[in-house]
This record gives C-alpha cells, structure tokens and sequence, in this order.
C-alpha cells in the first residue's frame, strides 16, 4: 500500500518536474509557434544563475547554506532566463515568426551557441548547488512513507508558476494584450497594443519559466553545460500531447505522462517504462492528432 | 467529372514552374557536372584520410538528399531521417561483423550473456540479404509510421515532432538491446569486406567511388522523380494539399510512398557509412544528428537537389576543419553558422548562387501556414 | 497564388563561375584541415600552404629527423562527456608540459595535436585516424567511454597507432596497440565485491546505466555472487542521462539489499544520489560502493549528498605519495586550486611518463620498439608503483576501497597492500572459467 502511495506521489512530482519544464514551451511553442529547441539551454541558464548566485552568497557570508539564497535565487533564475529569451528573440527569433521550421534550426544554433557558452565560463564538469537544510528533510507521513521536502517545494512552485501565469493572462493588463494578439493580431494591433513588444515579452516570460524550472531542478539533478538536453525532448512530448496553445491540456499532459511513465517503470524497467509512454503518445496523436485539448476555432 | 480535374490540375502543375525548371540546364546539369568533377577528382590529390572523410561527407550527402525529397518537394520535415540511415547502417554492419567473425559469436553478444547467434542475424551473413535489406528495413519503417501519420492529417511541425520521438524510442531501444545491437558502443571493428582488408587503402577509395556512384544515382533517381508526374504532384502537395486533395488524389498513399523512399535512400547511405567509418552506433540514430542533417540542408538550399549534396559537404567539411583547429571552442562557430544560415540566407547556398540572396522561397512560409497550427502566428495576418 | 516566384532567368555566367568557387570550396574545406592546430612550435613537415590540396601529406613513414615529436590527446572536449574527459585532457598535457620543461623525451621537446571527440563515437574514430594518417603523432592519450575506446581499436590497429587509454573498464580485451593505464575488472571491480562478501554483505542490488561497462562489470558480479552462493536482489539499468530515479530507488527500497553496487554514469550519478538522500536514505542505512564516482564525480554530486558512501579506485587525491603530493601542488598550480584529481586524472597522467620512459628505453618511437621497451617498465605513480604487464599491456596497480568524507575527498578504508598484477580476461579466477574462451571466440 505503502508503496503505491509512494509511486502515486513519486508520479505527481515527475509531473511537477514535466510541467515546470514544458511550462515556458506551451508559451512559446503552444501560442507563438516558435520551436524552441534552446528552451533546455534557458534550464541551464536558469540552473548557473542558481549557482552563480550562491557562489556569491558563500563569498560574503560564508555560509554555502544560506537558506534565503535559495529563494533569491527563484526570481533572480526568472529574471536572467527572461533576459536572454528577451535578447534572443529580439536577434533571432523576430525574423522566423513567419517559418516556424526554421526556429527549430536556428534556436538549435542558439542552443549549441549557449552550451559552449556555459563551457567556457564555468568549466565543463558538473558543478554543484547546496540545497538550502530546510529543503533537504523528509516529511513522514506514515512510518514507511517517507515524501522527499524537495519533491513537495516543487510540486509547490509548479502551482504557484500556474498561480502567476494565470493571474499575467487574465488578470494584468499585459496579459490581456498578449491574448488579444494572440487571438487576432491585427484587431489588436489596430486598437493601439504593440505586437512586437507582445512577442518580446510573451517569449521572454517563456523562457523565465524555464530558468525557474532550471533554479528548481538545482535541487535534484545535475548541473552542467548540457543539462538542457536531458529535459528538453519530454517537454516538448507534453506540450504536443497536450494541444497547442491550451496550457489547462499542457497540465493534463504532465500529469498523465508523469504517472504513467513512473508505474510503467515500476512495473517494467526505466528503457521499457520511457518507450511504451512515447509510443503511446504517438498512437495516441494518431487518433486525435490536435493533443488532449484542442483549440476552440475562431 | 473527376478525370476532368485531374487533368486539369496535372495541366495546372505542368505549367506552374516547379524548382527543378528554373535553373534550366544550368542548375540541372552543368553545375552538378562541376561537382562530381571535383568529386572524381578528389583521390588524385588529396590524402588517404581526407578521401575516407569525404568519402563519409558523400554518405551524409545522400542522406541530406533522402531529406531534401520529402523536405524540399514534399514539405515534410522529418526528424527521424537518422534513424534510417542508422538502421541501413546497422544492417550492413550486422553482414560486415558477421563476415568479419568468421563463423564465431560476435564479442558483444558474448558479453551480454548470448551463447548462439539470434536467429534474426543468421540471414545477414549473406550478401545477397543484407544489401537489400539496407533498403528495405528503413523504407518499410518509414512507409509503415508514415502510413499512420498522413493518414491522420498529421503535418507540419507535428510530423516534426513525431519522426523526433521516433529517433528518440529508437535510439533508446538499440541502447537497450545491447545482446542485439552492441548497445551504446554499436557494432564496430570489422575486418573484412567481400575478402577485402577494410581498412587498406585500395578498399577506401573504392568505397569512396562506390559511394559516389550511388551518389550520382541517386541524384538522376530524383531528378527524374521530381521531374515526373509525382514528383510535380509532390510540389503541388506541398503547396496546397487540399486542392490535391480535392482533385481526386489520396495526399497519404503519395506521402507514405515518398517517405519510404526516402528513408530508403537514407539507409543506403547507412549502409555506404558504416564500412568507411568502420562503426555504426546508437548516436548516429539520436536526435542531434536528425537535426543537424536538417541543417545541411538548410544550409545547401531546400527544396534544390543539388543544394542537399552542397550542404553536407560544406557543413560536415566545416565541423571536422573547426573542430580541428579550434578543438576546444569550435561549436560557438557552428552554432552561428546554424543562426546565419536560416537567418541571413534562408534560401540556402543554391539560394545565393541562383540571385536570390536574402529571400526565402515562399513556400516555406506558405506551407508551413498552412501545415501548422496556424491560429496564432505572431507577425501574419491571415 | 504562385509556387515559386523565383527570378525565371539569371547570369549564366555568373552561376557558373559561383558553383565552380562552391565546387572547388568543398574540397578546400575537406583538405585545409591540415593547417596546423594551435599546437607549440615549428612545424617540422615540409611547408604546406594552407590550403594548398597538392601533397598535403604522403605517407611517409616518421623516421625523419626533427628535434620535435608530435603526441595527440583526444578526449571529448564538448558533449555529454566532456564533463569527465575534459579534465583528462588537462593531466595528460600537464604532464607533457612537464616533460618538455624537464628537457623533452630523448632530448626532443613534445609537440601536441590535440583534437575533440566531441562525445561521439565515429568522430572519434576520425580523429583518431587524422591523428595517425595526417599528423602522424608517435602516440595517442585519449578515450574515457569503452564506446569509445572500441571506435578507436580498429584504427589503431590497422594503421599500427599507439593509444593510451586512461580509464578503469570493463576487461575482456587486449589490443596490441593500447596500453590500458587504468584499472580491469579485478583491479577494481573483483576486489570491491570480494571486500563487501569479507563485510558480510549478502544481498547485492545492481545499479547501471545501461552500456556496456556496466552490463559486463554485472555479468562478472553476478559469476562472482554465484560463486559465493548468493545471488543480487535486483539488476537496474537506467538509460544513459537518465535523470529521474525516485522509482529505482523505490524499487530498490522494497528488494531490501544490503548494499548497492553502482555502476552509473556521469550525470545519473548526480541525480541519483541527490534524490537517494532525498528519500531520506543514508550510508548507514544502505551503503552504495561506485566504481565510476570519483573526486571530480563528487563536486558535481556535492559531498554532503554522497558522505560515507564507498568508491573503489586505484588512487585517491588524498593517496598518501612524496609523488602525489608533487602532482596535485602541480595540477592546482596550473589549473587552480579548487581543481581536485583523481583516478582517471592520475592514470592519463602516469600513462604519458611510461610512454616516455619506454620510448627512451627503445631510444625510438617505432611503434614496435615502444611495445617491445614497454614490457616490464615501472613508473612511480602519484598512486604507488605502476608497472606494465609483459603481455597484456595492462599495468598493475594497487586497489583502493575509500569512503567519501563531507569536504568530498575520500578516506581510504582498505588497500589490496602490493600492486595487483592485471587480468583482463579474469583467467586466475575459477569462477570465471570459460570467460576468455568466449571473449576471444572473436
């Protein structure tokens, strides 16, 4: 019993960890039809900020520790990423909106670009982010049921990153422009919305999603140049089972592949566990080849 | 009533000036002559290595070309090319490791706890099966996934994404079954091919010419295809499906037929690979070098035969000269190359020759409107 | 709405000539690579231009006099595996640097090539047969990946290369034209399990990723178990760059092992020890022994996630040598201070002074020579006497079991006291009976 609570929960926090990462893709794949295959390179950009900043921390406290660090780090991980997505799509991406294939070469470009970047600045081995002591227990729930702190932080941050996105989409005028170009762009552009700054900041806002997801994944995996790599293919895999454009269909997504993928693992092995989920994904996009949730017409 | 259509819409695509008439002789002929000259010529001066490496860059040439029929005419983005050219890979390595054990297991399936040969790899010692079958495996793949896929409607950047999972479960698999496949370390250290020493000299160069035969063949094969009545309905496919569609022609069956050509082609060149390289392995089939073959092609030109063969060579001539002087830095510039190529000269290398300089063939944005999904696309009224 | 609106008619000429220049760039492109890297000193070939295709490099055999011989590294600078191999690459010219301040080898200073990997198999294949055919260097330090090491044999074998491989691997091979420098199969993995069967451990739980190092090292595991009338709980493979390993560890939870032997690699090794001390699982309560974690594995880890666990190695930075202690003040000198060594580091590093020491005993660099000099030749090694086999071209060395201490340099808790001579094929052992048979099969 014990155990299937366990694989429940462990099922939830890979969907977390899916969702975290797909996030910032649902935003500029999903609604702006850019294949971003530098969004893993946003991750590592996120996950260096993260180490970057502690590097500085336990330089003037000397305390590698230091809890707060950690939750500076968060916003300072959101504001980087989005910088570089901002820069990137102001140099790259605004003249691809058209030919969405070539997005997907010349983010590959950006992609390579960045890693070496990483390569040259900090080294190419792995190098390490010391998780703050509060986020490094165990919450017990039963004597054999042990929750990991970390895993329920970013079960944690993924609802507030959904938190915060809704309230940008539909609460702040911002995000009222952004859907109106994204529902009919020359409508908003004639009422007065800058669609070019819409672009701008809807990708940028997209890749700070990543450099969260990149500050998060500090916590549990490793952290070098190519750490964009190891996430970048699942997260396309869910943004495209769950629909383009439909963040609610994106959140499904994680979710199924998340537990499914972690119950095909217990119940198989990690290879067969990951391809039976691809090969599902796929005969299922041959029945309804629109993902999960498909976008209501005009 | 139907037959009306059709004849006029062949009538329609004859007179519309599909790629392969714009250059006239030019294009079709003279320059690719200049090519292979140089080509032919290639042994006569350069040295035993930069033969077998050039000879591997005309392997990539043919699978940039396999690319550049369903990319460049038909509109279809594969990712998953790699995967071919692996499995044709794959299978020539089966016949060389087997020729090359004489009889005895091969080392990994030892390792992996094998006592006796899987039956599945007996038929490989004999020529006669395995060269096909280089061309049968992938071109079944692709005609049975891409069978599925167009007959879902599936296009554009999801038939993208699709073939892409299909390179990842695949590379994924071979890793996996390292009793069958070699794993990770793939199948290498093949002595022998027909008798022949592989890694004498005499054998590069005439694994260099047979490779560059096929090269040649497979260029006139598309040409000639292209040039014919399915490869203008390729074009007209590309352009807008629908209206094929519409005209009494099944999109799918022609789609399904041309991808499992074309990842027939792409396991030729596999299978032309593994002998000069004198490995195959799991990466060859990942999702990286899928896109870099992308790449070439955008480099080359899409949618120009010739361009797919340019950009190969160019691109990979590049990677192995930068990653020789500058071993340590060399991606930054091949990251930019990537960036440069789609952004300054999108139409490719052939782009720039033909005058066309900084525009984009507008069939690119035009099918990929279309393919999409196209509700939000920043930039485009519709 | 058109097709393709492209300009119907253009210069003829002008085309022509273009695709000429193209024509003629892709051979310049395949031929310049020739121009030398940005290696030290003179070229001692016959002037090429660059870029100039004529001639660029006949195989002339290397017996001409210069007062430079050319050496290759080729470990992957970029990719996945760069995070290991690159600081490698930094020992092994280290030790060069060292060579050529000290004098050179037979008077002559060492010129690097040194060429990218780049994490890929058939690149590393090409390079190692640039290294041979165009350059011509006398000796190649490269490899980490047993992949990699395979794509390499053939080359080395038919162009008649000398590589030396610095890393620990999984046995069962001897090519006469590589000298292993790191540990086989019982100089690191045999031992470790004979030393937890002496701790009473019984209940083994296997953990790799799945290649061939690992399926092979569990093959001899499992042989070995047999032997001692045990058998693993449980045998693991993740794929290579697996991330997520809360359901492995699950799993492993539940088969309730005594102590589980990893295998992973590289990253996985990251995250799977985060998240095993995540689980709220320690050494205490379940022991893990790494043969693939080593000092510079374990500031990637981070040392509070991997404390008390055990690695088996041949050398540790903390290995209590005059000669160690010489070589990390030199490594961190160079490279700075919070740089840490470790085995694969030291064994690239050795791997350079015994080729040297057996080129100036063959006082030549004819491959045949070298292999013939090589035999029997000893190297003070930061990590304790090395000595190259007579036959197999292996060297032996002594086996260290440690434990990972929280500043991540790791305490030695056991030593196997003298150098344990090498046996890649396990023949000394009754258990693995029929173990060279088959590998040689081939």
């Amino acid at each position: 019993m014990e155990v299937w609570a366990l694989q429940l929960f462990n099922g939830l926090s890979l969907s977390s960890i899916l969702l975290l990462t797909a996030l910032g893709l649902a935003l500029s794949f999903g609604l702006m039809n850019v294949i971003n295959l530098a969004h893993g390179e946003f991750i590592m950009v996120g996950a260096y900020t993260t180490y970057a900043l502690q590097q500085v921390a336990s330089h003037y406290t000397g305390d590698p520790q230091a809890g707060v660090t950690f939750l500076i780090a968060i916003p300072a991980s959101f504001i980087t990423a989005a910088a570089a997505g901002y820069l990137v799509e102001n140099t790259v991406i605004r003249f691809l909106y058209r030919r969405p294939l070539d997005t997907l070469l010349a983010t590959w470009g950006v992609g390579l670009f960045l890693q070496q970047l990483a390569r040259s600045i900090f080294g190419a081995p792995n190098v390490q982010v010391v998780a703050p002591a509060w986020l490094s227990s165990t919450v017990s729930i039963t004597s054999g049921l042990l929750l990991p702190m970390k895993r329920i932080f970013i079960i944690g941050l993924v609802l507030a990153c959904l938190g915060g996105l809704y309230w940008y989409m539909y609460r702040s005028n911002e995000g009222r422009r952004m859907r109106g170009v994204m529902q009919n762009r020359e409508m908003a552009a004639s009422l007065g919305v800058s669609t070019r700054r819409v672009d701008s900041f809807t990708f940028a806002l997209g890749s700070g999603l990543a450099g969260v997801a990149g500050c998060a994944l500090t916590l549990i995996g490793p952290i070098g140049p190519s750490l964009g790599t190891f996430y970048i293919v699942d997260a396309f895999i869910v943004v495209i089972l769950g629909g383009l454009g439909q963040i609610p269909g994106t959140i499904m997504a994680a979710l199924i592949i998340g537990i499914l993928n972690t119950l095909f693992e217990f119940g198989t092995t990690a290879v067969v566990g990951k391809v039976l989920v691809f090969a599902m994904v796929i005969l299922f996009l041959q029945w309804k080849p629109a993902g999960l949730m498909r976008a209501r017409g005009r | 009533m139907v037959t009306a259509t059709k004849a006029s819409i062949s009538r329609a695509i004859r007179t519309v000036a599909g790629p392969t008439r714009l250059g006239g002789v030019a294009t079709d002929w003279i320059a690719p002559a200049l090519v292979l000259a140089a080509l032919l010529a290639a042994p006569l001066v350069l040295s035993d290595f930069r033969v077998a490496l050039l000879g591997k860059f005309l392997t990539f040439a043919i699978l940039a070309m396999s690319l550049n029929l369903i990319w460049g005419y038909a509109g279809m983005l594969s990712l998953g090319q790699g995967v071919f050219f692996g499995l044709g890979g794959y299978a020539m390595a089966m016949f060389l490791k087997l020729e090359s054990v004489q009889g005895k297991l091969p080392d990994f399936m030892f390792w992996s706890g094998l006592t006796e040969l899987p039956f599945f790899w007996a038929p490989f010692q004999y020529a006669w099966f395995a060269i096909p079958m280089t061309f049968i495996v992938p071109a079944a793949l692709a005609g049975g996934l891409g069978y599925l896929v167009f007959r879902s409607r599936i296009t554009g950047v999801y038939f993208a994404l699709i073939t892409q999972a299909l390179a990842l479960i695949v590379s994924i698999l071979f890793i996996g079954q390292q009793p069958y496949t070699g794993g990770t370390n793939g199948i290498t250290n093949y002595t022998t091919m027909f008798g022949f020493s592989i890694n004498a000299p005499s054998t590069q160069v005439a694994l260099y010419y047979a490779t560059l035969a096929v090269l040649a063949l497979t260029y006139l094969l598309c040409t000639w295809l292209i040039a014919s009545r399915f490869g203008r309905l390729l074009v007209a496919m590309r352009d807008d499906e629908n209206r094929v569609r519409f005209s009494g022609y099944n999109p799918a069956i022609l789609k399904t037929i041309v991808f499992a050509l074309s990842g027939g082609i792409a396991g030729i060149a596999g299978a032309l690979f593994t002998p000069q390289v004198g490995i195959i392995s799991p990466t060859m089939m990942g999702i990286v070098p899928s896109i870099e073959i992308a790449i070439w092609v955008a480099v080359g030109g899409r949618g120009v035969l010739l361009g797919a063969i340019v950009g190969a060579i160019l691109v990979n001539g590049a990677k192995s000269g930068l990653s020789e002087s500058f071993p340590a830095i060399w991606q930054y510039f091949l990251g930019l190359l990537f960036i440069g190529a789609v952004l300054v000269f999108p139409a490719g290398i052939m782009g720039l020759l033909r005058g066309e300089g900084w525009r984009r063939p507008e069939w690119l944005s035009v099918q990929q409107l279309r393919n999409g999904a196209t509700r939000f696309i920043p930039g485009v009224s519709k | 709405m058109s097709v393709l609106s492209l300009p119907k008619a253009f210069g003829s000429f002008r085309f022509l000539s273009l695709s000429l220049l193209v024509s003629l760039g892709i051979l310049l492109t395949v031929a310049c690579g020739s121009e030398a890297p940005p290696a030290p000193p003179a070229a001692q070939q016959a002037p090429v231009a660059p870029g100039t295709v004529a001639e660029s490099a006949p195989a002339a055999p290397v017996a001409e006099e210069s007062d430079t011989i050319k050496v290759g590294i080729l470990h992957s600078l970029s990719g996945t595996m760069s995070i290991s191999e690159t600081a490698v690459h930094d020992a092994e010219l280290l030790a060069i640097e060292e060579i050529n301040a000290a004098g050179g080898v037979m008077g002559k200073q060492l010129e690097v090539v040194i060429e990218d990997g780049a994490s890929d198999w058939p690149t590393f294949a090409e390079k190692a047969r640039k290294l041979l055919q165009e350059d011509e260097v006398a000796v190649v330090f490269g490899g980490w990946t047993s992949a990699s090491r395979k794509a390499m044999l053939p080359v080395f074998e038919a162009n008649n290369g000398l590589l030396f491989y610095p890393v620990q691997y999984e046995g069962l091979e001897t090519s006469p034209n590589i000298f292993y420098t790191g540990a086989t199969t019982n100089q690191q993995i045999v031992p470790a399990v004979e030393y937890l069967l002496e701790e009473g451990k019984t209940k083994f739980y296997l953990l790799g990723s799945d290649y061939v190092f690992p399926r092979t090292s569990n093959l001899i595991i499992n042989k070995q178990l047999q032997a001692a009338g045990l058998e693993a709980v449980g045998e693991e493979y993740t794929p290579l760059g697996h991330t997520e390993y809360s359901t492995v560890i699950a799993k492993i939870s539940s088969a309730e092992p005594d102590v589980v032997f990893n295998t992973l690699n590289g990253d996985s090794n990251v995250a799977f020890f985060k998240q095993l001390k995540d689980a709220g699982i320690t050494a205490e309560d379940l022991p893990t022994i790494s043969v693939s974690v080593a000092e510079e594995e374990i500031t990637g880890i981070g040392a509070d996630n991997i404390t008390d666990h055990l690695v088996a190695w041949n050398y540790f930075q903390t290995t209590d040598t005059l000669e160690n202690a010489k070589f990390v003040a030199a490594f961190q000198a160079k490279y700075g201070e919070h740089r840490v060594t470790d085995d694969p580091i030291e064994a690239g590093y050795f791997g350079v002074y015994l080729w040297k020491a057996a080129v100036e005993k063959a006082g030549s660099i004819d491959v045949a020579a070298v292999k013939e000099a090589a035999k029997g030749i000893s190297f003070a090694a930061p990590g304790g006497a090395v000595t190259i086999h007579d036959t197999n071209q292996h060297v032996s060395k002594t086996v260290r079991i440690g434990k990972v201490r929280s500043d991540g340099q790791i305490d030695e808790i056991w030593n196997s006291g003298a150098p344990v001579a090498p046996d890649p094929y396990l023949d000394t052992y009754d258990w693995a009976s029929g173990l060279r048979e088959l590998a040689q099969a081939q």
